[in-house]
């Protein structure tokens, strides 16, 4: 026990990492904060919107302190055609007393997040790959960086989707395709004006955009558009197995994205400031019932796979912030009573599933099997635009009352009303 | 012509700190022409690091990477070595 170096070595500066190493300082132990990028945030990126209400708990007044962009009081959820779309616009002041969901730009919320580490007590080291787990008979003892040992007591690891921290510790094997999609995103400046008047905001009001349909070219996943203060986030999301299927490039379904008609009019005049990728999970809920744990290693936030997509939310930031927080709590118990046994890091699983990240992450379970129906991305959307158009396009036949016009727009599709039936049962009890 | 330039006018707008000495990604040749791992490399990454040749050897620009790690997630087993970039390099995201 001799050469000890810290309590807590924290792998990654990410929203979970930043949460873990402030909570573990501010409870009076020594914690170091690697980070490979050359500055916090560096290499994360996000969709945009964080569910930040977790965040109160961890930095009092966070929508006011931190660097965030807008407050979402306006969701959008599009099912998009070639040359259609049927869009639920849904705006709702109450989403904004409290502050539900903010957008924000990794690039500035996570180097303020390290700030506030480093004024805990938190030594931060950007700049510094780790390579690999220290381990002494199945212990996890610290963590290697090159040709640097750092040991530590707890190790939490915090690097990302990717994780090659729990990789090692057999935790996560090789994913299947279908649990992983790759994000494609463009972060297009505009004038603070021209956004607040093109998507009727004021103030700091912001808009999020869920599309599915042709705006993917049909591919499993979706769409979003998410908008900053003065710049707008805007990208796709391809699940890997459709992807490859597909035999379509990434970065062409997003072209398609943006010349797409329910968005060109919305970025027009808008100039690039950022083009990026992201790997996520899909299938978190499953994921998430692997173990997290070894002697001495808890894995936390993306790197344990969690996150969630019910279709309708996107969300991964705040089950980042919530495991973290839970870690630091068993971390903080295991420190205290000196056990550090496989045991003590189970006491994370514990705070984990008594959290309301466990407790979303049951109700969701069947959520990712109901996005793998391909009725969703390909024949809904024609669908719904077809009974719309029933409706709205007066064309002189005689009027027919809206049962006749879907009975019609129905039978005219691939999708049989018992499909339907059973795609819309499906919706209500997984979402 | 792409609403917003190019990939590689994209790419050109985010900020490197570009590893001279050393590439973090690796192509086992043999194993990619066997595998015929190309198209699908070059069809995933958003950011068009890999290019597919006739021979089925595989052409890697690096220093394009925005390090998702994608491609290593659909490559056949043995065709990539792909690790991060070494502390302090490859992309910095400035919005993110």
């Amino acid at each position: 026990m001799e050469d000890e170096a810290f309590d807590v070595v924290v792998v990654g500066a990410g929203i979970a990492g930043c949460v873990a190493a402030y909570r573990l300082a501010e409870a009076g132990h020594s914690v170091v904060l690697i980070e490979r990028g050359s500055a916090a945030g560096a290499k994360n990126l996000s969709g945009g919107v964080f569910y930040c209400r977790v965040m109160e708990q961890v930095f009092p007044g966070f929508v006011r302190r931190a660097p965030v962009e807008r407050v979402i009081t306006r969701n959008c959820i599009s099912m998009t055609n070639a040359t259609s779309a049927v869009t639920v616009d849904y705006r709702d002041e109450r989403l904004a007393e409290p502050v539900n969901a903010v957008t924000v730009l990794r690039a500035r919320l996570d180097s303020w997040l390290a700030e506030q580490c480093e004024e805990a007590g938190v030594m931060v080291m950007p700049g510094v790959r780790v390579d690999e787990l220290l381990l002494e008979g199945g212990q996890v003892v610290g963590v290697r960086a090159g040709d640097d040992e750092l040991r530590a007591r707890v190790v939490i690891a915090a690097d990302g989707v990717n994780s090659f921290l729990a990789r090692q510790a057999g935790i996560r094997p090789t994913e299947p395709l279908e649990n992983l999609a790759v994000g494609v995103k463009s972060v297009i400046r505009l004038p603070r004006e021209v956004i607040e008047e093109r998507f009727s905001l004021t103030g700091d009001e912001g808009v999020a955009y869920a599309m599915v349909g042709d705006c993917t070219q049909g591919i499993a996943g979706g769409a979003f558009l998410y908008t900053n203060t003065a710049s707008l986030s805007l990208g796709v999301v391809l699940r890997l197995d459709d992807l490859v299927a597909s035999g379509r490039s990434s970065s062409e379904v997003h072209d398609h994205l943006l010349a797409h008609p329910s968005v060109a009019p919305l970025i027009e005049g808008g100039e690039l400031l950022e083009y990026g990728c992201h790997l996520t999970i899909e299938g978190g809920p499953q994921m998430a019932r692997r173990d997290l744990t070894r002697p001495g290693l808890m894995v936390v936030g993306d790197a344990a796979g969690l996150t969630l997509n019910t279709g309708l939310t996107i969300r991964g930031m705040d089950l980042a912030a919530g495991s973290a927080i839970a870690a630091a709590t068993a971390a903080d118990r295991a420190l205290r009573s000196g056990d550090l046994s496989q045991r003590a890091m189970d006491v994370y699983r514990t705070e984990l599933d008594g959290s309301f990240v466990g407790a979303d992450l049951a109700t969701y379970a069947r959520a990712p099997h109901f996005l793998e129906s391909a009725l969703l991305y390909r024949d809904a959307g024609p669908l719904a635009a077809d009974v719309l158009h029933g409706v709205f396009d007066h064309d002189l036949t005689p009027r027919r009352h809206l049962v006749g016009t879907a009975r019609s727009a129905v039978k005219s599709s691939p999708v049989s009303a018992a499909q339907l039936a059973r795609l819309g049962l499906s919706a209500l009890r997984s979402l | 012509m792409p609403l917003l330039g190019s990939v590689p006018e994209r790419l050109a707008a985010n900020h490197y700190d570009v590893d001279e000495e050393e590439s973090h990604i690796e192509v086992d040749q043999d194993a990619a022409r066997r595998t015929q791992a190309g198209p699908l490399l070059e069809r995933v990454c958003a950011a068009r690091v890999y290019t597919s040749q006739p021979d089925g050897s595989v052409l890697v620009q690096a220093a394009a990477c925005l390090e998702c790690g994608t491609c290593l997630a659909v490559a056949p087993p043995g065709v990539l070595r792909w690790h991060y970039p070494r502390g302090g390099f490859g992309i910095a995201f400035r919005e993110g």
